[in-house]
Order: structure tokens, then C-alpha cells, then sequence
């Protein structure tokens, strides 16, 4: 059935010569051991990311209760098992920082995007092969710095994941704004660094290495996804970049980018002329494509296992790409919607609430898309599937939200209040993870020649769907009624006293989400393991990646690149008499060329 | 209440769990097989599954709104106020609408066609009118929410000069807020931190003659029913003044004069008999016995809401609305800055 062609055994690209263990697995040029490296790593900060919000979520719950474990992780930062503001601060830091960059963005599209790119255009590698070495290598030396940032004497950088100026500039006004602030940007700096390598490799790969009949009207969407994703990291990551390196200025060599008239510590600080502002900027500029370029990907993933799930084409494949385009543009300009408040000129503020509501259209299309791609299915269950559907709940009831937080009006009394974290964490955070479990139980027959297991896949859907929901559904009540983000405790205003309950709901429901991570985890390393084995195509799926063979060999396939005759999305298509097109077959690879009797849709 | 809300949640997580652990046990059985692919069984236990889930949700969501509500803001104490609370109400009962009908969707179609072995799936690939139809609502819907939303913003953010309002500074410092009234010229005084000295905390200028009136407070007074234009100004980092209760904020910018115009409507008398706050703090008051703290009374707040420093959560400043009778009379006992420095 497959077209697989089974040329000569095998045929010399010049570059088979012998790999040790060092080439193999360190410094590889291979891109799916690079998008392994990408993945464990990931897994590793997101364990510590998620670790770090139980802790402020016990502080939260119970706030300023004594605790063995703090005791026993924070040590010095929790006399007598208390946890210290200073230390609530740098958790809420690191948390931030590390789910946003080091998990959801090298952790989703840095492993997905290197894994499947070659795999689903028809390439042999990725164009270059050492730089994407050298990305991954960039954002191991970026993680390292970063988890050292968390021993230095003063703390470690504690003024929000945002690092807005003054506080992130000057010691004097918090501790974590010394040495801990000054590693979190030569870490991010790495991090950037390693994000354009990562970039310029998929955006080339993509338009340069597609196989023979893959057009870019039948690339899957997660390559489109992830095509834009690389766009977006590449023009607003460079901003982040300078935005870094205008506050190393500032800190250091005296300059006044972002400072201007202050007094602390009982003197008048020399800056002047600067303006935090200008900051707000530069780092939204970088930061709000950021949160698409986490669920860019997450959306593409999502988009390829509902539709090998549903058994159905995905629906409205162009309006999907003309979606994803308009989101990636748009998104380049909506900064402003975070900065409705910081001081900027109003009338800015109804620019930006244009835009930020125009984002709303194309995200709703793609929500509607989804839910038609289930219409009438045949639904195959997978976990994959599960946290596929899942994303799409979530990111609906985040999306919604939006359209609160998008307006200026509105955005004055829930700005930075619980109402926030409570949007952005199931928009972008919950669904972004989802995302990322969707393509690990989906592609990991691909990634590791073995399955995992769908029973415990199971378990941990239910239980973190339900906890999840727990956690952020409630907390948008905690944002309405006017608690601000980021207090060590609040206890300061008896007005919020009754809030606790609440608190206590979902700091008991985070503790719950994050145990049965824990199933996901040794799911995902003993399956490695002890899995079964897996089929070259378990799912029965078209696209390219499972015409490899199980075992990873350099140059992903033996002999010839496969040719592409179709879309990716041929699922249960059937001939004008009601029969499969192949017989017997719900699915149609893409390297099956037109069949017989086959009616040519156009796809 | 906190350990029943416990329970109810530890429960509903033990029947997910149960019901898994029975689906575990079923795919046990010696028939079942081991590809780790989804089978017929696996696609009928979580597809109902599916539907128990969006059940889980609609319960949720609707006990939320049911038990929380009471937490959230009394209406608004300002005349803007309205017209926000009003686009808020308006804005999430669309929300509220739309996530009603597609979380059914979704969950009703994973449980509808889940899948089952020899079932066709329908090969639809794409209908332009319904994707026509999805852009074209969202489009109209959105188009109107910002029309409103613009104009509303329009008329809260422009000062109107002519009404004359009240120019009160709000000053900020890690971790406190310092008040400055701009006395009967109505005008604050030149103000920088380099002219800090001494009992001079807030640096004003004390050659500037509009200053001399100036008074500094750490308490606000407002008179009910008379605009208030308040100018911020930072000593040190960012700090964001924000009144949840009159529906205001604005960030405190270091090196920048920000502002943000509100007329408180409702005085803290008013506000402390209104039923929402009585109710509230009722239960408040009932927390705080059983926790042995003293007892609250309500009253405005000015807080802090752009992360300052360690103690950011305690940077607060009680704010009192009273008549224009009891403003006044509170202002004139509060001495100028002319006098206070003539005293040092």
C-alpha cells in the first residue's frame, strides 16, 4: 500500500562516517537528537518552574505558616520555615521566566519545530546542521546560568519576569536586582542568541529543503505554525535583545536609557533623562509575539493530531493558514495592550485596543475550525487527542477573557490583578502545556521507537484537566475582586481577607496538577525503556515523518526523499461510490500518488 | 467553609480518578490489546468521559459565579464608574454566552463521534459560507465591544479643565503614598527629588510660590461629587496607584508626571451601609473572630499595583470620600507647606 520506495539498501550521502557516543548524543548535528536535547532539558526547567508556583501557591494559601519543605529547599530565605517576601518575589521571578522561555518556548517549538520540520517537509537534516547544534548548546549554557542565578548570595532577579526598570536596574531598591539580575541577562541574552540560530535554520529549512511536490499549500500546519513561530522569534526577539542591553547600560556603565530622576537610599541618583516607559516598550515589543510564539506551535500540533485523530481533513485548511498569518502579523503590533496604564499618551491606548480585539477574529476562526474538524469524526481517543481537545477548551476559555483584558476601558480595574494570571495561564500557559503533552504522546513513537503508555496517558489528561480548570477558573474572582498580582500575602488588607478560601481552592488544586505530573514524567522515562514497541505509523497517519523508518538513521530516510502527490489531510476520503479511496484504508500518505478512480479536490 | 470547599474538590478529583482506575482495570483484561493505541473500548470509556468532563465544567463555572460573587467588587463609588461596570456586564455576559455554546459543542461533538470500529468519518474539508458566516460574527460583535469600549475610554481618560477639579499629587515611595493637596491656588508647586532635604520628603520646591499652600497629607480626603485630577509621581521605581473601588489606575512612573481623573460619588458612610459591603464585611468580621484579629470597618484603599520591592504588599493609603462640609474642615486643620517648613 505504502509508496514507500525501497531503493537499494543504501545509498552513501558522504556523511554516514562512524558516531561515537559524544557526536551521538552531545554535540549532535542530528535534528531529532537535537530536538530530544531540547525536550529533556525543557522537561527538567519545567519541573523546577512548576516546583517554584507550589511553593508561592503554599505561601498564597497559607501565607507566612511555617513549612518544612521551605525550609528544606529555600533554607536561608525561610527562617524557621517561613518564607520570605524576598524569596516569594524571586520564585514568582524564576517561575515566570522559566515557563515562558525556557519551557514553552525552546521546550515546544525548539523540539517540535527540530523534530518535525525535516521530518514532515521531506528533508534529510535541518539546512544546518551545526547551528542548530550550537542552539541547543546556547540554551543548555542559558539554563545553567539561569539555575545558578537561583545560589548567588543577594538572590536571584526577583522584579517579575517583565524586569521593569528602576527595580531591575538598582540593588539598592531589592536584592535580587545585583548579581541574580545581572545572570538573568546574560542567561536570556544566551537565550536569544540561541533562539535566532534556532530560527534562521526553520525558516530555511521550510522554504529551501521541501521535498519534491511539497508545496507550501500542502505543508502540514504544524510546519506552517511553526514557520511563523520562527518569523516572530526572529523580529521581536533581536527588540528583547536591545532592550536587554540598553538595562546592562543602565546597571553598569551608568547611562540613562530607562532612568530618570530617583532617589533611594537616602541619595539622588545621577540618571537622568530616561524613561522606564521606553523599557514598557522595548520589552512588549518582544513580549506579547512571545505568547504567540508559545501557542503558535501548541495550535499547529493541535491542528495535526485532531485531524489523524478525527479520521477527518482538518477543517478549512487555507482559512487555518490565513488564520495563523494574520495572528503572527498582528501580534507584532499589540504591545500596547499591557501598557494601557503605564502613562502612555491615551489615545495609544485606543490604537492598541483595536488591534489587541482584531486578534480575537482569527483566534475564534481557528476555535470554530476545531470544533468542526470533530463534526461528525470518528474520534480515536489517544492521549494526544485528549490534550488536543483539552487546548482547545482551554484556550477558549482563556481567549475569551482576552476580550476583557484586549479592552482599555476595562483593562484599568483588572490590570495586573489575579484576573490576569488567570487569563494568560490558560490561554498561553495551560494550553501551550497541552500542546506540548499532545505532541510528546502523539510524536513519541517517532522520537523514541517506542510507545507510551495510554493508561497513565489517561490519567494524567483527567486529572490535570480537572486540576487545571480548579486552578485558574477561581482565580479569575480573586482578580475581580481587585487582589493585586505578585503580594507576598494579604494580609496587609483585611478587605481581602475573605479571599482565602479561594486561595486555599487553588493552591489545593495546583498541588494535585502538578503530583500527577509526576505520572507524565515516569511515563515519558520509563516508556523509554520498557515501552512497547512502536509501529513505523501507529496513529495511521499522512504525513511524511511516518514513512521513516523506527529506527532514527542520518538522513531520515533509506535511499530516495519521498515525493508528495497530495495534502496532509486526505483522512476517510472517499470515491464517488462511498469507498475508501485505497481500499480497506481510512488514510492516504502523502506519498501516494492519485489513485484511479480518485476525484482531484484541489488540496 | 475553606475545609468543605477542600473536600468538594479532593472528592470530585477521587470519582475522576476512580473512574479511571476502572477503565485502568478494564484495559487490563486478557482480550484487551497492548498497542497503546487507542481501542474501541478506550474510545467509548473517554468519550463519555468527554461529556462527564463538560459537565465537571458547567458545575464549575457555575459555582463559581454562584459562591464567588460575593467577593468580588461592590459597584462602583465614581461616576465613570458606572459606565464601566456596565461594559464589564456587558462584555461578560457575551463571553459567558459564547463559552457556554462552544464548550457544548466541543465536548457534546468528542462524545458524539467517538470513535468505534467500521464507523466512517465525513470527509469535509472546508465551507467557505461557514467560515464566512464565524468571521463575519465575531467581526461585528468585536466591532461593536470597541466602539463602546473607545468611547468610554475616551471620556474617562480626558481631564475636562473646565470643571475645575480638585489637583491632588499622589506620591510614591517604597513602601508608602504621600498625598499633596495644591491649596487654594489649586496649583501643585514645582516638585524633584533633588530638592529633598529634611523634613522636605516629597521635594518640593521651596522657592516656588504656588507651593507655599501646598499641604501633604498621608490620609486622602475627597469630597463626594467634585472631580478629582490626581498628578503621580514616583522617588524611586514604578508603582501603579490603584483604587479597585472607584474603578482608577494608573502606573507612578519615576522621571514622568502621570494622571488619572475620577469623581468619587458614593462617601465611605454611604459605601459602609451599602448591602454588597455590609454582607461582606459581615464575613469578613466572622473570619478574623475565629482567627482572634480585631474587627474591620470598611474603608477605601489606595494600593500599590506594580511590583516595587519587598514590601510591595504593603504599600497602602486609607482614602476617606466625606461631604464637601467635612472635607473642608479636615483640609483647614492641615497645615501648608509654607508653614512647615518656616517651623523647622
Amino acid at each position: 500500500m505504502s509508496a514507500v520506495v525501497n531503493a537499494p539498501a543504501h545509498e552513501d550521502h558522504g556523511h554516514h562516517h562512524k558516531q561515537n557516543f559524544i557526536s551521538k548524543y552531545i554535540f549532535s548535528f542530528d535534528h531529532k537528537m537535537v530536538a530530544k536535547q531540547f525536550l529533556i532539558t525543557g522537561l527538567i526547567m519545567g519541573i523546577v518552574g512548576i516546583a517554584m508556583s507550589i511553593l508561592f501557591r503554599i505561601q498564597l494559601a497559607w501565607p507566612e505558616q511555617s513549612f518544612a519543605i521551605f525550609e528544606t529547599l529555600l533554607g536561608k530565605w525561610a527562617p524557621d520555615g517561613v518564607m520570605t517576601p524576598n524569596i516569594y518575589l524571586a520564585l514568582v521571578t524564576i517561575h515566570g521566566t522559566i515557563m515562558v522561555f525556557f519551557v514553552l518556548t525552546a521546550g515546544l517549538s525548539g523540539t517540535f519545530s527540530n523534530l518535525l520540520i525535516p521530518l514532515q517537509i521531506g528533508a534529510r537534516d535541518m539546512a544546518s546542521g551545526f547551528m542548530n547544534m550550537l542552539s541547543y548548546w546556547l540554551f543548555f549554557i542559558a539554563c545553567v546560568i539561569m539555575l545558578c542565578s537561583l545560589f548567588v548570595e543577594a538572590g536571584p532577579a526577583s522584579s517579575g519576569w517583565t524586569i521593569y526598570p528602576p527595580l531591575s536596574a538598582l540593588p539598592q531598591a531589592i536584592g535580587g536586582s545585583g548579581m541574580g539580575m545581572t545572570l538573568w541577562l546574560v542567561s536570556m541574552a544566551l537565550f536569544i542568541a540561541s533562539q535566532l540560530l534556532g530560527g534562521i535554520n526553520y525558516i530555511v529549512t521550510v522554504i529551501n529543503l521541501r521535498t519534491k511536490g511539497m508545496s507550501m499549500t500542502r505543508l502540514p500546519l504544524t510546519i506552517w505554525a511553526f514557520l511563523v513561530t520562527a518569523i516572530l522569534g526572529l523580529v521581536s526577539f533581536p527588540v528583547l535583545l536591545s532592550a536587554a542591553l540598553l538595562l546592562i547600560m543602565d546597571r553598569s556603565f551608568g547611562t540613562s536609557f530607562f532612568l530618570s530622576d530617583i532617589f533611594l537610599d537616602g541619595e539622588v541618583l545621577s540618571h537622568h533623562g530616561g524613561s522606564p516607559v521606553l523599557f514598557e516598550h522595548l520589552f512588549w515589543f518582544l513580549g506579547h509575539p512571545e505568547v504567540y510564539i508559545v501557542i503558535l506551535p501548541a495550535l499547529g500540533i493541535t491542528s495535526e493530531v485532531v485531524a489523524t485523530n478525527s479520521r477527518k481533513p482538518i477543517f478549512g485548511y487555507r482559512a487555518m493558514i490565513a488564520s495563523i498569518l494574520a495572528i503572527g502579523f498582528l501580534s507584532t503590533i499589540v504591545w500596547g495592550h499591557h501598557m494601557f496604564v503605564s502613562g502612555m499618551n491615551p489615545f495609544l491606548g485606543s490604537v492598541f485596543t483595536f488591534t489587541t480585539l482584531l486578534i480575537a477574529i482569527p483566534s475564534a476562526v481557528k476555535a470554530f475550525n476545531y470544533i468542526t474538524t470533530l463534526w461528525k469524526g470518528n474520534l480515536q481517543m489517544n492521549p494526544g487527542m485528549l490534550f488536543s481537545i483539552g487546548l482547545v477548551s482551554t484556550f477558549i476559555t482563556g481567549g475569551l477573557t482576552g476580550i476583557i483584558l484586549g479592552d482599555s476601558t476595562l483593562d484599568i480595574n483588572v490590570h495586573d490583578t489575579y484576573f490576569v494570571v488567570a487569563h494568560f495561564h490558560l490561554v498561553m500557559g495551560i494550553s501551550a502545556l497541552y500542546g506540548l503533552f499532545a505532541g510528546v504522546y502523539h510524536w513519541y513513537p517517532k522520537m523514541f521507537g517506542r510507545m507510551m503508555n495510554k493508561n497513565l496517558g489517561y490519567i494524567h489528561f483527567w486529572v490535570t484537566a480537572v486540576g487545571a480548570y480548579g486552578v485558574f477558573f477561581p482565580m479569575h474572582f480573586l482578580g475581580m475582586a481587585g487582589l493585586p498580582r505578585r503580594y507576598y500575602t494579604n494580609t496587609a488588607f483585611p478587605y481581602f481577607d475573605d479571599l482565602a478560601d479561594i486561595n486555599v481552592i487553588v493552591t489545593v488544586c495546583a498541588i494535585i496538577t502538578a503530583l500527577v505530573q509526576l505520572v507524565f514524567i515516569y511515563n515519558f522515562f520509563s516508556s523509554m525503556f520498557y515501552g512497547k514497541k512502536a509501529t513505523r505509523n501507529p496513529w495511521k497517519s499522512n504525513t511524511l515523518e511516518w514513512t521513516t523508518p523506527v529506527e532514527h538513521i542520518h538522513g531520515n530516510w533509506p535511499g530516495e526523499l519521498p515525493v508528495v502527490y497530495r495534502w496532509a489531510y486526505d483522512y476517510s476520503k472517499t470515491n464517488s461510490d462511498g469507498d475508501y479511496v485505497i481500499q480497506g484504508q481510512d488514510y492516504i500518505p502523502q506519498n501516494v500518488p492519485m489513485q484511479n478512480k480518485e476525484e482531484d479536490l484541489q488540496h | 467553609m475553606t475545609v468543605f470547599l477542600v473536600i468538594i474538590v479532593l472528592a470530585l478529583l477521587a470519582v475522576t480518578g476512580w473512574q479511571i482506575s476502572k477503565i485502568f482495570e478494564l484495559s487490563k483484561s486478557p482480550d484487551a490489546d497492548t498497542t497503546q493505541v487507542a481501542n474501541n473500548k478506550d474510545n467509548e470509556n473517554q468519550g463519555k468521559l468527554m461529556m462527564g468532563f463538560a459537565v465537571f465544567l458547567y458545575l464549575l463555572m457555575f459555582y463559581c459565579f454562584w459562591s464567588f460573587t460575593n467577593v468580588t467588587l461592590p459597584d462602583a463609588a465614581s461616576e465613570h464608574g458606572g459606565k464601566y461596570d456596565n461594559l464589564m456586564l456587558i462584555s461578560m455576559l457575551l463571553i459567558m454566552f459564547v463559552q457556554i455554546v462552544t464548550q457544548a459543542l466541543l465536548h457534546y461533538f468528542a462524545y458524539k463521534y467517538r470513535g468505534a470500529e467500521g464507523k466512517k468519518a465525513l470527509f469535509y474539508a472546508d465551507n467557505d459560507k461557514l467560515e464566512f458566516i464565524w468571521t463575519i460574527i465575531p467581526v461585528i460583535t468585536l466591532a461593536g465591544l470597541i466602539i463602546y469600549g473607545l468611547f468610554t475610554w475616551n471620556d474617562i481618560m480626558s481631564v475636562n479643565e473646565d470643571e475645575d477639579p480638585l489637583v491632588i499629587e499622589l506620591y510614591a515611595q517604597q513602601f508608602s503614598w504621600t498625598a499633596r493637596y495644591a491649596g487654594e491656588d489649586n496649583t501643585l508647586g514645582e516638585a524633584n527629588v533633588r530638592f529633598i532635604e529634611g523634613i522636605n520628603a516629597l521635594g518640593i520646591d521651596k522657592e516656588d510660590s504656588y507651593a507655599q499652600d501646598d499641604k501633604v497629607v498621608r490620609e486622602l480626603h475627597l469630597p463626594v461629587n467634585r472631580p478629582v485630577l490626581f498628578k503621580l509621581r514616583s522617588q524611586d521605581v514604578l508603582h501603579s496607584a490603584y483604587f479597585p473601588h472607584f474603578r482608577a489606575q494608573m502606573n507612578v512612573v519615576p522621571g514622568m508626571i502621570t494622571q488619572f481623573g475620577f469623581t468619587p460619588t458614593v462617601t465611605t458612610e454611604e459605601m459602609r451601609n451599602n448591602e454588597d459591603i455590609v454582607d461582606k464585611v459581615e464575613h469578613i468580621n466572622d473570619i478574623r473572630n475565629e482567627k482572634g484579629d480585631d474587627s474591620y470597618e470598611f474603608d477605601y484603599f489606595l494600593l500599590c499595583n506594580k511590583i516595587c520591592g519587598q514590601a510591595h504588599y504593603n504599600m497602602q493609603m486609607k482614602v476617606i470620600v466625606e461631604s464637601e462640609a467635612d472635607y473642608e474642615a479636615w483640609l483647614a486643620e492641615q497645615s501648608t507647606f509654607g508653614e512647615s517648613m518656616s517651623e523647622e
